[in-house]
């Protein structure tokens, strides 16, 4: 968003989301209750009734996925916010989400695991978990969110994503951003994209639900709207129905893929800081990019030539633009809230390029002076 | 009746390719979805107007054979994608089929929700007493004492009655059936899909193939009249001891009440918050 009139607010990371669902058109949220992304069900169920939209709270965060999958067939968009333990629960409904090529935004805002962890401390533990955390081959898309106005942005950018591609859309907050407070400037509506899912051009009795075309992404009846068809987890013919058949099994998964590598230019979203003549990078994402520019800029003031790749997408993941940072730069420093799991991507890049880890799992947040310290030393 | 059942069948069912079905010969699956049909012929809905849902098993196959809308969801979780869609767009009505293994066992939780939210909704739960699709593992419904494929020693759990269990946990409207009392399974459906709220219907079907077979009730027949023995009508049950009651069932209408419903509750909600 680039527009400066609207809105100026003082808002937490979490109803920040909440705004951006709004303004993308979500009217349907289902949860379960978990700290730290609870204030985003408190604030959707405050706001959605007047808006003619629906918020339950469902008995677990499998409920909620499955809930949310069932408005959207219906043609509603759909949101649901949880943390670790609940995401864990979706992974199975989101599987299905997949298959079925089912748009909804799941906002997972992190905190430190594994199992119950530390209820109130940041972490990015779940990153591929994001990626990988359903059964299965499939294609799914993840973004970070590093400060209130990107929680904002880049939940609308995630359900937009989400009606174009047919495809859950992952949003990973972490505690941090989520409870941050910082002032935002929301848009007029009329200012916001907003995308919806194609829906059939052709008469009910010419739909076939999962034609393929030259995206790769079928129009979208909603259920009721006079196109009756099925809908199923399994692998599935165009018509919709279950099929074994190896060339139409095939046919299937590659599609699902295609229609994302076809979009990989707008889907894979970085942001560069003092790159152009950088001799030394950070590629950092979620709120660890904060503490990242301050120490690039820091460094920057005692003469290092130091650059910032911010990484918005991290699936499918920005081969591109961390190749042409680790083509450019001598050194690149990956700092994550986990032990590791970014950075495994980065060097699957593989240029040569030294590439140094920072990893913190004590619950606290990678500070800028851990990183300049790197910079330092680079 | 004959020429009508056909009527209905060209009438509800799909007739692109989607038969023979994948039910064994003399399953019960195939009386439900005839009672079925047959319910929803006379409350007069429109084929766009209606939603089946259904979970994983047997019963799951069931949504594909009808031109409804349909859906196919995970295992034991087909009530919560049926909530989004009611929640979605309420105009439409929504039946769920389950199995007793999809509906209180994975999705046991799902169910009492469910019931206690007094959604809209319609559930059919079709008992076999066992999983069938996968070989004859004993579900929450397998009797005491009887033999699964994974109680090859007898079983030794108790079996959830699940009409008393949806009405205990708030249902609108609680029936039990058999596949044998077939004319009244379509009273029972089409009371449940009419009644406002969540309404469930529970139907003691035969899987001879798992669940008979190994418990000396190798034919669909034997199981049939194994349901016409054992189901006792709600009202004779009344006046019946519980030494009588052994080992027996009642069948017919169990709860019927009218209570408030979480759609129309939400949408006085939604009414109150605009005015705001």
């Amino acid at each position: 968003m680039s527009e400066k009139t609207g809105q100026r607010l003082l808002l937490q990371g979490n109803e920040a989301i909440v705004e951006g669902a709004l303004a993308a058109g979500c009217r349907f949220f289902a949860g379960y209750p978990i700290t730290p992304a609870s204030e985003i069900a408190e604030l959707m169920s405050l706001r959605l009734p007047a808006l003619n939209g629906t918020f339950i709270q469902m008995e677990d965060e499998i409920a909620s996925m499955g809930a949310i999958i069932g408005a959207s067939l219906a043609g509603v968009k759909s949101l649901t916010a949880t943390s670790g333990p609940g995401f864990s629960l979706m992974q199975e409904n989101l599987g299905f989400a997949c298959a079925a090529e089912v748009p909804c935004v799941v906002v997972n805002v992190m905190r430190a695991g594994p199992s119950t962890g530390l209820s109130t401390s940041p972490a990015q533990g779940d990153v591929m978990q994001a990626r990988w955390g359903t059964h299965g081959d499939h294609p799914i898309i993840v973004l970070a969110v590093s400060s209130v106005s990107d929680c904002f942005d880049l939940t609308i950018q995630a359900f937009n994503l989400s009606e174009k591609y047919r495809v859950p859309v992952i949003v990973l907050s972490d505690e941090i951003v989520a409870h941050t407070r910082e002032t935002v400037i929301l848009p007029e509506q009329a200012a916001v994209t907003v995308i919806d899912r194609m829906r059939p051009a052709v008469p009910p009795e010419w739909y076939i639900p999962y034609e393929d075309n030259s995206r790769g992404v079928p129009a979208m009846a909603d259920m009721g709207s006079g196109y009756r068809h099925h809908v199923t987890g399994l692998i599935h013919d165009v018509r919709g129905f279950p099929t074994e058949r190896p060339e139409e099994v095939d046919a299937f998964i590659r599609r699902l893929f295609r229609k994302i590598t076809n979009g990989f230019p707008e889907i894979q979203l970085t942001k560069t800081v003092m790159l152009e003549d950088a001799e030394i990078a950070v590629i950092a994402y979620g709120a660890v990019t904060r503490s990242a520019l301050r120490a690039v800029r820091q460094a920057r003031g005692r003469g290092i030539r130091a650059g910032l790749l911010q990484l918005i997408t991290l699936y499918p993941f920005p081969r591109k633009a961390v190749e042409a940072v680790l083509r450019q730069c001598r050194r690149v420093l990956v700092p994550e809230m986990n032990m590791g799991q970014v950075i495994r991507e980065v060097k699957r890049v593989n240029v040569a390029t030294e590439i140094v880890r920072h990893n913190r799992v004590d619950g606290q947040f990678i500070t800028p002076a851990e990183i300049y310290a790197h910079l330092l030393a680079m | 009746m004959t020429e009508k059942t056909g009527s209905l069948r060209h009438d509800y069912l799909r007739h692109d390719k989607k038969f023979p079905h994948v039910w064994c010969p003399g399953c019960g699956n195939g009386i439900v979805l005839g009672s079925l049909i047959r319910a929803i012929a006379r409350l007069g809905l429109q084929k766009d107007e209606l939603v089946l849902a259904a979970g994983i098993g047997c019963s799951g196959r069931m949504p594909v054979y009808v031109d409804f809308n349909t859906l196919h969801a995970t295992h034991g979780r087909a009530l919560t994608f049926a909530t989004g869609i009611k929640l979605a767009r309420p105009a439409l009505t929504v039946i769920i089929v389950m199995g007793d293994g999809d509906a209180t066992a994975i999705g046991g939780n799902h169910f009492i929700h469910a019931a206690r939210r007094n959604l809209d909704l319609t559930a059919i739960i079709i008992n076999n007493q066992i999983y069938g699709m996968t070989g004859g593992q004993y579900s929450p419904t397998t009797p005491y004492g009887s033999f699964a494929a994974t109680a090859a020693w007898g079983h030794i759990e108790h079996a959830f009655p699940i009409a008393e269990l949806a009405a205990t946990a708030g249902a609108s409207y609680v029936a039990r059936g058999t596949v044998y009392h077939a004319a009244m399974l379509d009273d029972l459906l089409a009371g449940g899909i009419a009644r406002k709220g969540f309404s469930v219907i529970e139907v003691m079907s035969n899987c001879h193939t798992q669940y008979g077979r190994r418990n000396q009730m190798n034919d669909a027949i034997t199981m049939l009249r194994y349901f016409k023995e054992q189901a006792v009508a709600v009202d004779r049950a009344a006046g019946m001891s519980a030494a009588e009651m052994a080992g027996r069932f009642t069948i017919g209408v169990l709860a019927d009440v009218e209570k408030p419903n979480f759609t129309e509750e939400y949408q006085k909600i939604r009414d109150r918050a605009r005015q705001q």
